[in-house]
């Protein structure tokens, strides 16, 4: 399953930049969360896959029994999750509050803070 | 005054040094070292420094700016002693670079004429950017030497002359020098640089601070001089600024303008006589050195005497002022013939001594005795029209109602005129004193060193002296035929001083020209940046490190995983292709759960939970936004090409390096740990939750305040009303 994993993350990737390159300030959030989605996917596919054997200790013992999936990838992309998550909800007010000031999504028209040339 | 004390224990050959260490771990000690060069120096700084205050306070008296101009000036004589007496070369460019800032505050006195304030930002720049090499060359020789104390770095002779990066050295510093001493080609600021008030002029850009580069010169003299770069770079420059300059003086009908560029000729003079090591170039420098601060310093503020009295400074003009300024007229007849070169005044043996130098000069006799003869008598005309004409000539009508300085302005020339006359008639007190020593400190040894004597005997030198004299009064008679051809003649020829402000408008325009290309203002531009360099740095890497030798590893796929797979594609596919929010949305929602799928099958429950869970919010978000944003429309195709290649060579690179990482070993330790030490250390079965709430509490910490952080954030953006905060 890793090789087609990492293949299935490069596209998310390659989907990711190429609408984070779109005039589009929607476009760009759309690929704001496949990129997080792709990193993840790639934390979790470098602890290495197991099927069918969550980390969890059984009742009675003081270690799991026998190999079980990686534990410290999935407690990174745990946190990962959830700050790509404050980090999109911030961005999205901020497509939405730019979009009541300046009237345009279009990030090719948004030039407050650089305006065009005046010389 | 201190440093007469130190005057008889110099005189012995006794170096007084003193060191204070104030960034030890680099090196750099505030030491001072007081030798016959430097004492030389600091001497000429405080004397003539007095005179010029005595001097000022009367020529500015009343203006409203006038305590400003006392401290700018202070400030530089201090900056200027340290520099002189500085061992340690960091501490010696610190001061350098005080003597630069100084000098453009006094430049730019007369803060509200355009002129002031180009003249000093132009001597600034021109000086700061040769400051810049000069540090450059500094650290250099303090990398080569292994110390950057100058006493030390004498010690060991051939340690910078023998170093593979002598060269480079020599250049850098060599550019300090020259912009600060206005050798040509970047001689073009001294001139403007007379914009200042004229005790400013007399003192840093005739007397001391343009001195600085040939006391710089002077100083690394016993460590970089006598190779032939050395010896033709110095001749050269030299010469060529000593002719132009003295041909340019004549040309100006403004006597201060015609003494600023003397000036030059005279710091020509001096480099060309440091390119030497013979005994008579050096005793020549220093005499020369010592004797145009007295004459020229001397005629400047006589001209400040003129412009203030009478209040022209052209030549033109000023006639006949020997009756109504009796006193003026003996101290520029004194000074006058000092310059002129006529025994017995000091400038004659300075003359004599640099003919005498330039004879036995090692790159080319003639080419030295020439242009020395040019200049010395160009010089000898100018003498004559700074120090004779305006006060004796019958050449014009004579001006009326002139009265004589008062006494403060007076002093300083009378002084300093009667002081080359002194010591024209008795050298051997200057020579015991201060002459010897300092040819010591520059060639490390007296034994060379040449008698100051008026009557030399009858030998080369005197014949060329005799020439000097008919030349120069030649051109005194023709001046005014020779001015009129100059004038014609130079405005013809390319002029350094425009050529600056021209080379000001290129840097300025490719400053413009690089922010336009760099600062577009697109975002999309700023991202394709970003990705196109992260993409190169992961390329790069992956090349460099060779880590794409490893065969690939095909791990076997059940159906559950294509079927996984192929949900994830659909999803991503939708969320470009579509041009409707509500599809795209979706597509994102597929794809997401997609993942908490692959989460689920990958025994990671945890996170499967958490993935739906934000996927869910984020689309209910989403959704809500997109309520208040309008619909996507369609994306130009336009130029997409370029952001598709990218997005593929992006995906393919990241999909290469995790296909390289999974193929490799892993390191299990820490997971091993946390597994043998879940129960019982933390009590916890789910190993996932013990590290997020137990091992690594802190990140957990932390990105709850993210979250917090962010969702405060989001509520000020919503209460804010549009329309206030922008510009």
């Amino acid at each position: 399953m890793e090789p087609l994993l990492s293949i299935l993350i490069g596209v998310l990737v390659a989907a990711s930049v190429y609408l984070m390159l779109a005039r589009n300030l929607m476009r760009f959030l759309f690929g704001l969360i496949l990129l997080s989605n792709a990193a993840n996917l790639a934390i979790f596919v470098s602890g290495r896959m197991t099927a069918g054997a969550p980390p969890l200790v059984p009742d009675g013992l003081d270690e799991p029994v026998g190999v079980v999936a990686n534990a410290l990838p999935q407690a990174l992309v745990l946190t990962a999750i959830v700050i790509g998550f404050g980090l999109f909800a911030f961005a999205l007010i901020l497509a939405v509050r730019a979009y009541r000031s300046l009237g345009t999504l279009n990030t090719d028209e948004m030039r407050v803070a650089e305006p065009k040339e005046q010389g | 005054m201190l440093l007469l004390q130190a005057l008889p224990a110099i005189g012995n050959g006794e170096v007084i040094r003193y060191v204070m260490p104030w960034v030890p771990s680099l090196g750099v000690n505030v030491s001072f070292v007081i030798d016959g060069l430097g004492l030389t120096f600091g001497l000429l700084i405080t004397g003539i420094g007095t005179l010029v205050m005595l001097y000022s306070a009367k020529y500015l008296a009343g203006h409203p700016q006038q305590a400003r101009f006392s401290l700018f000036l202070t400030s530089f004589m201090l900056a200027m002693l340290g520099l002189v007496l500085a061992d340690n070369l960091l501490a010696l460019f610190v001061f350098w670079e005080l003597t630069t800032i100084t000098s453009y505050l006094l430049i730019g006195f007369n803060h509200d004429s355009a002129k002031s304030r180009r003249s000093a930002l132009q001597a600034l720049l021109v000086t700061g950017a040769g400051a810049l090499a000069l540090l450059a060359g500094i650290i250099l020789i303090g990398t080569v030497a292994g110390t950057f104390e100058l006493s030390e770095i004498r010690a060991m002779p051939g340690v910078l002359t023998e170093s593979a990066l002598y060269l480079p050295i020599l250049i850098l510093v060599l550019l300090g020098a020259f912009t600060k001493s206005a050798q040509f080609p970047f001689h073009f600021w001294l001139p403007n640089a007379m914009a200042a008030p004229t005790p400013v002029s007399a003192y840093l850009h005739s007397a001391t601070m343009v001195k600085a580069g040939i006391y710089l010169l002077a100083r690394t003299h016993p460590s970089l001089a006598g190779t032939d770069v050395w010896l033709w770079t110095l001749t050269i420059a030299g010469a060529v600024t000593m002719v132009f300059a003295s041909v340019m003086a004549l040309r100006q009908t403004d006597l201060k303008q015609a003494l600023a560029y003397t000036t030059l000729m005279a710091l020509g003079a001096l480099t060309l006589l440091l390119a030497n090591s013979s005994g008579y170039a050096i005793t020549a420098a220093v005499v020369f050195l010592v004797m145009h601060s007295f004459y020229k310093a001397a005629l400047f503020l006589v001209v400040g005497i003129l412009d203030h009295q009478t209040g022209t400074r052209e030549t033109t003009k000023l006639f006949g002022l020997g009756r109504a300024m009796p006193i003026t007229a003996f101290a520029a007849a004194l000074a006058g013939l000092s310059m002129a070169g006529l025994p017995p005044f000091l400038g004659f043996m300075a003359k004599e001594l640099s003919y005498a130098g330039g004879v036995e000069a090692v790159s080319s006799p003639w080419l030295v005795a020439v242009a020395f003869l040019i200049a010395n008598a160009l010089m000898f005309a100018i003498a004559a029209i700074v120090g004779y004409r305006p006060f004796f000539s019958k050449a014009g009508k004579p001006m009326k109602g002139i009265s004589e300085a008062k006494w403060p302005m007076l002093a300083g020339p009378l002084v300093l005129a009667l002081l080359g006359a002194f010591f024209g008639i008795f050298p051997m007190w200057l020579q015991g004193s201060l002459i010897h020593p300092t040819v010591d400190s520059i060639l490390g040894s007296t034994a060379d060193a040449k008698t100051l004597q008026l009557w030399a005997g009858f030998n080369l030198p005197l014949v060329l002296s005799l020439a000097t004299f008919a030349l120069g009064f030649v051109i005194y008679l023709f001046t005014a035929p020779l001015r009129a051809t100059l004038v014609s003649l130079i405005d013809r020829s390319p002029n350094f001083d425009r050529g600056w402000d021209k080379f000001l408008a290129g840097v300025l325009a490719s400053a413009k020209w690089q922010t336009r290309v760099i600062q577009t203002g697109q975002l999309r531009f700023y991202i394709m940046v970003t990705f196109i360099t992260a993409l190169a740095a992961m390329a790069v890497t992956m090349v460099v490190k060779q880590a794409l030798v490893l065969p690939i590893i095909w791990t076997p796929v059940t159906l559950t995983d294509l079927l996984v797979f192929g949900l994830v594609i659909v999803g991503t596919g939708l969320a470009i292709l579509t041009q409707s929010r509500i599809t795209a949305i979706a597509g994102l929602g597929v794809v997401g759960i997609g993942i908490a799928m692959i989460f689920i099958l990958y025994s990671a429950p945890d996170v499967a939970i958490t993935q739906l869970l934000v996927e869910t919010l984020i689309v209910v978000l989403f959704a809500a936004a997109a309520l208040r944003l309008p619909a996507l429309g369609a994306e130009p195709l336009r130029g997409r090409w370029l952001d598709a290649a990218v997005a593929v060579a992006m995906g393919a690179t990241v999909t290469l390096i995790l296909l390289m990482a999974t193929t490799g070993p892993i390191d299990r330790s820490l997971s091993d740990f946390f597994e043998a030490a879940s129960y019982p250390e933390a009590f916890g079965q789910n190993i996932v939750n013990v590290i997020l709430v137990d091992f690594r509490a802190l990140d957990t910490f932390g990105e709850i305040a993210v979250v917090l952080v962010a969702a405060i954030g989001i509520f000020a953006l919503l209460r804010s009303k549009p329309g206030k905060d922008e510009a």
